[in-house]
């Protein structure tokens, strides 16, 4: 009986995603906002995520950063309140908010109990509607941030991954970190601020996923309210990033013991007809978990490393495929070579057909347990909503990926895996390494 | 608007936010093996974690890493199952497993759907009394640790300087080693030490068995006795004895200078009592004091007297971790904003701190904590990954599931008077490790 009633769950779960139901509604407020909702009643509180497609890529010319620092002090004062004010009363309430900023869209996360649902709202919609930005809140974020940029200045990886995308894409947005320079961030002004959210902040560019215990109906008054009066249009989208990194190795000096690089080359679109073949390829190849082919060959077998992964990153305006690791200055050049040789050996070989099945079977039973709270599932909504993936594709994802054959792999670890167009970042004091390895 | 926020606090008494308690129930083996079920149907998934009552505090002197060493080398083999295979079969049924040490417990689990807990519970109990090691697995997985520590440490001047840090605050605790061991000591570890702790520590009556999401207690009991009944126990189990402190006379001051430091800060830590079995109220109030000093980057009092009413400070912090099994550390944080040297922002701290001595609590201040403890409950439920972790902490820690249930409600009947004498019994400098953490002025001229 126990035996049959686990079945059955299991079945579900792998129709539907980890809740028995995810059953996804669209709502469109009176107003006209359209979002998607998971009704989840049984625990009285929301989670609201809400992007804005674009985000710091959208900086105008010369003020990078802008974005990043707009959102930072979404949060610092807004209509009478000070920072202060502000903070105390969702502290009140006890109402989370988050503000991020990513290269292509920026979010506002919350996270409110049902009894405090009104407030909690009014608080966020002053926030987004009429923030201050005023002079001691702009000084005050704007060191926070100048710190920051002075630390990852010093932070091997933070060194490692801004020179990689500084040679792969040059001035696009994508050459360059989000956060800005020290010198354009010092040159921001309250106008700048202002015009970053004007940007950036509107609703030709809006996604929305709800989750928990909310109504349509309570979500469609709730949205008109708190986004209703948003500015209609925001800046142009940018160009399409043209990768401009030809193969070879760069090394960064840096006084560590532990070399650490940042390595990769173009990748391939989302919506790509072989982009689950190649999603399951670096799987094995390099994906999360402890089984992958350079996981094994590179820290199980040898010791090379603590931990070694490679990861495809499908942008809005580029698609990348790349990979991390960090050795000992001594041990680096041993490691690059492994990397090398799995990576061929995969462009000519391609997989098993048992670790294919593994590698499905991995990967078809962790896509439920990504649905593991509120928080967690608005996110995927989202996302969702802005890779263009209909609503009903939590059923039809694993189905794409157990499709995935090796023929089709061989296909694309052929297509994608260009030794020539491989390049190393290699930041640290790596010893024998040149650009012949 | 002061009075505004008055208003709004005054509206949300207790009663207004319905908890929905968590629904927990435990037994224990025959084997003295401890057995906790945290249920939660709204998914089919289940969290299974296996919690050993030792940690890196628990190490023979000379073979520091051995605790953590030891986690990694239980993803080697054991009669059934190959090196590195656990960790495939969790993957290749759609599960995520990792494990991780710290200086009070060592524990190791698994995500999987919850028809795949029998199969975790095969392996999990072979592999505690099970584990075959061979010379060439510890040869390779030293590098590793190895390879863990130029990562996690080496590379990191903050981290280089928090272990030098609680070198200093204990004086013979063995709290002042680092879990991933001394560098020196590390690259001695060997099969037989590994075995030797292996033996002694990985035994059901040293193990607690914590599983969470959607099961029964029954099934658990079922599969629990099939699976980790037949384990022998170690008899004569060590007690966990280890060397205490002394009383702290002398105040300490390290200074750790390093080129990589981007952003330099002040921190310094106070030696401080930790959650008792039955007695946690001194805990609690250290855990409001440090939400009221350092818990919000906008309303605590640290942050309102060096970043708002002065700007002193960039980020200040303040910290105590109270699940412990012994003595542990009331810590506060400043990062000064440029040109304040670290000595005057050391200062400004001492008399932001001291002013708020003399102040006390703001009353409003400390009811917003305590609603939003309140808050943090019902988000709890939604997290029971997060709530397993919690029950583990504390139970390898000295504390019972009665303590950890009668957790919430002590923090909220906390009053201001506590605050100040928990505040009055924990800043005594004596006690305290002050650290600067820098970079080389020499050094800057030169590379910038």
């Amino acid at each position: 009986m126990i035996r049959l009633t686990l079945i059955l769950v299991w079945w579900f779960a792998l129709a539907f995603g980890a809740r028995a139901a995810v059953e996804i509604t669209e709502v469109t407020s009176p107003g006209g906002i359209k979002a998607w909702l998971v009704e989840e009643h049984s625990i009285p509180f929301a989670a609201l995520e809400i992007r804005f497609q674009g985000g710091a890529s959208l900086d105008a010319p010369g003020k990078r950063g802008a974005t990043n620092l707009m959102m930072a002090l979404v949060e610092e004062g807004a209509g009478d309140m000070d920072a202060r004010e502000f903070a105390a009363a969702r502290e009140a309430l006890a109402a989370d908010f988050s503000f991020g900023t990513f290269n292509d869209s920026i979010s506002v996360s919350a996270r409110f109990l049902t009894e405090n649902r009104d407030d909690s709202m009014a608080l966020l919609r002053a926030a987004l509607m009429v923030p201050n930005f005023d002079d001691a809140s702009v000084e005050r974020v704007r060191r926070q941030v100048i710190s920051g940029i002075r630390s990852d200045a010093q932070d091997p990886n933070s060194i490692a991954s801004a020179a990689f995308d500084l040679t792969a894409f040059g001035d696009h947005p994508y050459g360059s970190d989000l956060s800005g320079t020290l010198e354009s961030v010092t040159a921001l002004t309250r106008a700048d601020i202002l015009e970053a959210q004007a940007r950036t902040m509107t609703r030709d560019r809006l996604f929305v996923g709800a989750v928990g215990d909310i109504t349509p109906e309570e979500l469609g008054v709730l949205l008109d309210h708190l986004l209703g009066e948003l500015p209609e249009e925001g800046a142009p989208f940018p160009e399409r990033a043209e990768f401009l990194l030809d193969g070879g190795l760069t090394v960064v000096p840096f006084d560590t013991p532990q070399s650490v690089a940042v390595f990769g080359h173009a990748g391939i679109k989302r919506d790509d007809p072989d982009f689950f073949a190649a999603y399951v390829m670096n799987q094995i190849l390099g994906g999360g978990g402890f089984s992958s082919r350079l996981t094994t060959e590179v820290r199980e077998k040898r010791g090379l490393t603590y931990g070694i992964n490679t990861y495809l990153v499908p942008m809005d305006y580029t698609e990348l495929y790349m990979g991390r690791v960090a050795s000992a200055n001594e041990r680096m050049a041993e490691t690059i070579k492994v990397i090398r040789s799995e990576r061929e050996k995969m462009a000519d070989l391609g997989v098993g057909e048992k670790e294919l099945r593994d590698a499905i079977t991995y990967l078809t039973g962790a896509y439920p347990l990504r649905f593991d709270g509120n928080g967690p599932i608005a996110d995927i909504l989202v996302g969702m909503q802005i890779q263009g993936l209909g609503i009903d594709y939590i059923k039809t994802r694993n189905e794409k990926v157990e499709a995935v054959t090796a023929d089709d792999i061989a296909r694309v670890a052929a297509r994608l895996l260009d030794p020539d167009a491989l390049h190393f970042v290699i930041v640290g004091q790596p010893v024998d390494v040149d650009a012949s390895n | 608007m002061l009075h505004r926020i008055g208003l709004i606090i005054a509206t949300l008494v207790w009663t207004a936010v319905p908890t929905t308690a968590e629904v927990v129930s435990n037994f224990k083996l025959d084997n003295g093996m401890e057995v906790v079920v945290l249920e939660d149907h709204r998914a089919p998934v289940v969290v299974h974690m296996v919690w050993y009552r030792v940690g890196a505090a628990d190490e023979p002197a000379g073979r520091s890493g051995i605790a953590h060493f030891l986690e990694h080398l239980l993803f080697k083999g054991t009669d059934t199952i190959a090196s590195g295979e656990f960790s495939e079969v969790v993957s290749a049924n759609g599960g995520s497993d990792n494990a991780f040490t710290s200086w009070d417990y060592t524990a190791y689990y698994q995500r999987v759907a919850s028809d795949r807990l029998e199969l975790m519970m095969t392996m999990e109990s072979d592999r505690m009394r099970n584990l075959r090691l061979s010379e060439a697995d510890v040869l390779t997985e030293r590098d590793v640790i190895l390879e863990e520590r130029n990562q996690r440490t080496d590379s990191d001047p903050g981290a280089l300087f928090s272990e030098q840090r609680r070198a200093a605050q204990y004086l013979n605790h063995p709290y002042a080693v680092p879990i991933i061991g001394w560098r020196h000591e590390m690259e001695q570890l060997s099969l037989d030490d590994a075995l030797e702790f292996y033996q002694t520590y990985y035994a059901p009556n040293n193990a607690i068995l914590i599983v969470a999401g959607d099961v029964t207690p029954d099934e658990v009991r079922v599969l629990a006795e099939k699976y980790y009944s037949p384990l022998a126990p170690t008899e004569n189990l060590p007690d966990r004895l280890r060397p205490q402190e002394p009383p702290q006379l002398a105040e300490r001051r390290i200074a750790l200078e390093d080129a990589r430091i981007g952003q330099p800060y002040v921190m310094r830590t106070y030696l401080a009592p930790e959650r008792d079995s039955g007695d946690q109220t001194e805990a609690a109030a250290l855990e409001m004091l440090a939400e009221l000093l350092g818990g919000s980057s906008t309303t605590s009092v640290l942050a309102k007297k060096l970043q708002f009413d002065t700007q002193k400070a960039i980020y200040t912090s303040a910290f105590y971790s109270g699940t412990s099994l012994d003595d542990t550390t009331f810590g506060l944080v400043v990062v000064p904003n440029e040109g304040l040297s670290l000595i005057d922002a050391e200062t400004a701290l001492d008399a932001a701190v001291a002013e708020f001595m003399v102040e006390g609590v703001d009353s409003a201040q400390l009811e917003r904590i305590k609603m939003q403890l309140r808050a943090a409950q019902i988000y709890g439920d939604d997290d029971v990954s997060s709530l397993a972790r919690r029950y583990g902490q504390a139970l390898t820690s000295g504390l019972t599931i009665e303590d950890v249930q009668a957790w919430p409600d002590i923090l909220q009947s906390v009053t201001e008077e506590d605050v100040m004498a928990a505040a009055r019994m924990v800043f005594d400098r004596q006690r305290a490790v002050t650290g600067l953490l820098s970079r080389p002025t020499a050094t800057e001229e030169t590379t910038q």
